[in-house]
């Protein structure tokens, strides 16, 4: 197989967009082509395009994506597919684009991820996410995700000793980090105090699924990101060395959550990461940052643990002695993550994507890690019953 | 003097209401949010900081905005009856402003809310605040409620489940009517009220003060 890596990434601001799905992710893809040096004119090299959206026909009742951003974006005759794998459709895209280039069958692949979820209240936007339940098991009960990972939250605080603190310290110093991300959807810092110890915090950081609180949980944002992957032999066409991406591993597990052996435990999490690390030569202790799936507080500290950053059980210790923030041992989420940089869920897989290539590069500003070389991300679909995990690495 | 005499006889008698007494809440970010109640006095002062947001069509702020100009003119004029006013400041600095009215003993009005400041849940913060006066320090059974944007919609009519009634007659118009009873209040002030009294004297008079905001996050650019 043909090694890839990564030529160029294009982000918008996430939060609440101005402008349809098809120009939003377009003004994502622009700046990823910009940035790998592509003209969208004839003869851009463009072989294929793939765009992640789990919502487009649900929330904006639109169709074929993938088509109308080639022609939005003049890149005929390009080949074009949307891909929906629920909120890891942008990691799954990303592995099509990889498998398109490692194949042989494509030089340079277009993958645009993105959502436009704010045209709709909050309580539609959670109940179109839960239709990714099992429809007659779960869905037909009202569950819903937040009401999944306050389940879950519960069983991994009896078990592992985390409390509401240590959400709330995953939740801070994810915020802190989104304040030097100019992309990010929230640009506020909470004070840990007032969301979990001041008399007030019942009111202004309530309960949304008991134990998780408001912020506990990521907000409904619209926004895109994209990526252009090239074979990596074809990296002196481009104006930046390519970021190589040296491992994917993806996984699943049972859809209904009920049948599983031991509920607290994030099977496809955990394979997805040990096949991705196996083809990447790498170990967990070789990574330098991640972006961990942080749909809920609880996901960032359980993901760190499946996926092999910490021992098991250990993560919200990690989180207490600050090793995940920038500075710390392992930075996690320093784009903000999914809680405070936002969760447009098609666009979040390829969103952490960006971010790592931004940090290998040392593009990151004030939330740089330096001398990032390994980047891991874990973009976690259903409640982990689909997991992409993705690996990149700096080259030399 | 016969014009001032007119002038008289247009101002509606007013019923004599306690006061809303100061509190402080802490907000999501640390900050101290000062809620208490304007007097006719601070009428001007709030019109400045409600004016910039007359034409910001965004969540509907530019209708919510425009009607509250005048009510406020109305509550300083005397042209509404048993109107009150209360503001949430951050030191000093005015972050968003309520208003209703007593229809009579057991019914009250609400207004408007607005927000100056977002995203630290000031609105929600100020319209408890407003019930909390309705409720608990006028004695009334019910508030009649409208809501003008989807914001306030949610904020309101859905987590307080409040009662539809569009028989019932709003002065804010043909907006379906919603009502919050005496014990949906019980049931939901738990949750949704909160803050701290008394307010130190330091920190009551800083938000006496009402600082015009020098920026406005709905209007891109603005500089005062």
């Amino acid at each position: 197989m043909r090694k890839v890596g990564i030529a160029g990434v294009g982000h918008t601001k996430f939060g609440r967009a101005e402008v349809s799905l098809v120009d939003m992710l377009a003004l994502a893809a622009l700046e990823a082509l910009d940035d790998a040096g592509i003209k969208t004119t004839e003869g851009h090299g463009v072989d294929q395009v793939f765009v992640a959206s789990m919502g487009a026909g649900l929330l904006n009742r639109q169709s074929s994506v993938a088509s109308a951003l080639v022609d939005t974006l003049n890149l005929q005759p390009a080949m074009a597919e949307t891909v929906e794998n629920g909120p890891a459709s942008g990691a799954s895209a990303v592995k099509l684009g990889y498998m398109a280039i490692a194949s042989g069958m494509c030089d340079v692949v277009l993958v645009v991820g993105g959502e436009l979820m704010r045209v709709v209240t909050g309580w539609e936007a959670t109940d179109f996410v839960a239709t990714m339940l099992h429809p007659d098991a779960e869905y037909a009960y009202g569950l819903t995700l937040p009401a999944f990972a306050g389940m879950f939250t519960r069983l991994y605080m009896d078990k592992y000793g985390v409390t509401e603190k240590d959400l709330a310290r995953v939740a801070v110093k994810n915020h802190e980090h989104a304040m030097h991300n100019p992309v990010a959807h929230i640009q506020l810092v909470p004070s840990f105090h007032a969301i979990i110890e001041d008399e007030d915090a019942h009111v202004i950081n309530p309960y949304v699924a008991e134990p998780l609180r408001v912020y506990d949980v990521c907000p409904v944002s619209d926004g895109a990101a994209a990526l252009v992957l090239c074979a990596m032999e074809l990296a002196d066409r481009f104006p930046k060395r390519p970021v190589r991406i040296a491992g994917i591993g993806q996984a699943t597990d049972t859809h209904v959550v009920a049948e599983r052996d031991v509920p607290t435990d994030l099977l496809a999490v955990r394979l997805a990461a040990q096949r991705a690390f196996a083809m990447a030569g790498l170990r967990p202790e070789d990574i330098d940052v991640a972006e961990l799936h942080d749909a809920f507080t609880i996901l960032e500290i359980a993901i760190s643990e499946e996926a092999g950053l910490f021992p098991r059980g250990e993560g919200h210790l990690a989180a207490r002695r600050g090793e995940t923030r920038v500075g710390g041992r392992i930075p996690i989420n320093t784009s903000g993550g999914l809680k405070a940089k936002g969760h447009p869920l098609g666009a979040t897989g390829v969103s952490q994507i960006v971010e790592l290539v931004r940090q290998l590069r040392g593009e990151a500003g004030g939330r740089q890690v330096e001398g990032a070389r390994h980047g891991l991300a874990v973009n976690f679909g259903g409640f982990g019953n689909n997991v992409v995990t993705t690996i990149v690495s700096r080259e030399e | 003097m016969i014009v001032d005499k007119l002038e008289q006889s247009l101002r509606p008698p007013e019923t004599a209401m306690p006061p809303y007494p100061p509190k402080y809440i802490t907000l999501a970010s640390g900050e101290k949010m000062v809620v208490h109640q304007a007097g006719r006095e601070d009428v001007p002062r709030l019109l400045e900081a409600i004016r910039p947001l007359i034409t910001v069509e965004k969540d509907f702020y530019d209708i919510v905005a425009a009607r509250f100009y005048a009510e406020l003119l109305g509550y300083q004029r005397y042209r509404v009856k048993d109107e009150y006013v209360l503001v949430g400041t951050i030191d000093g600095v005015i972050v968003g402003v309520v208003n209703g009215r007593m229809v009579d003993d057991k019914v009250g009005m609400s207004y408007h809310t607005v927000a100056i400041k977002r995203g630290l849940r000031i609105g929600a913060q100020l319209f408890a605040a407003k019930m909390e006066y309705h409720m608990d320090y006028l004695g009334q059974q019910e508030v009649l409620i409208v809501a003008e944007s989807p914001i306030g919609y949610r904020r309101w009519m859905i987590e307080y489940e409040l009662e539809s009634r569009p028989s019932t007659w709003h002065e804010l118009g043909g907006v379906p009517t919603h009502v919050l009873t005496k014990a949906l209040w019980e049931k939901h002030k738990p949750m949704k009220c909160t803050g701290r009294r008394p307010v130190p004297e330091e920190m009551l008079e800083a938000a006496k003060k009402l600082i015009l905001p020098s920026e406005y996050p709905q209007i891109p650019g603005f500089k005062r």
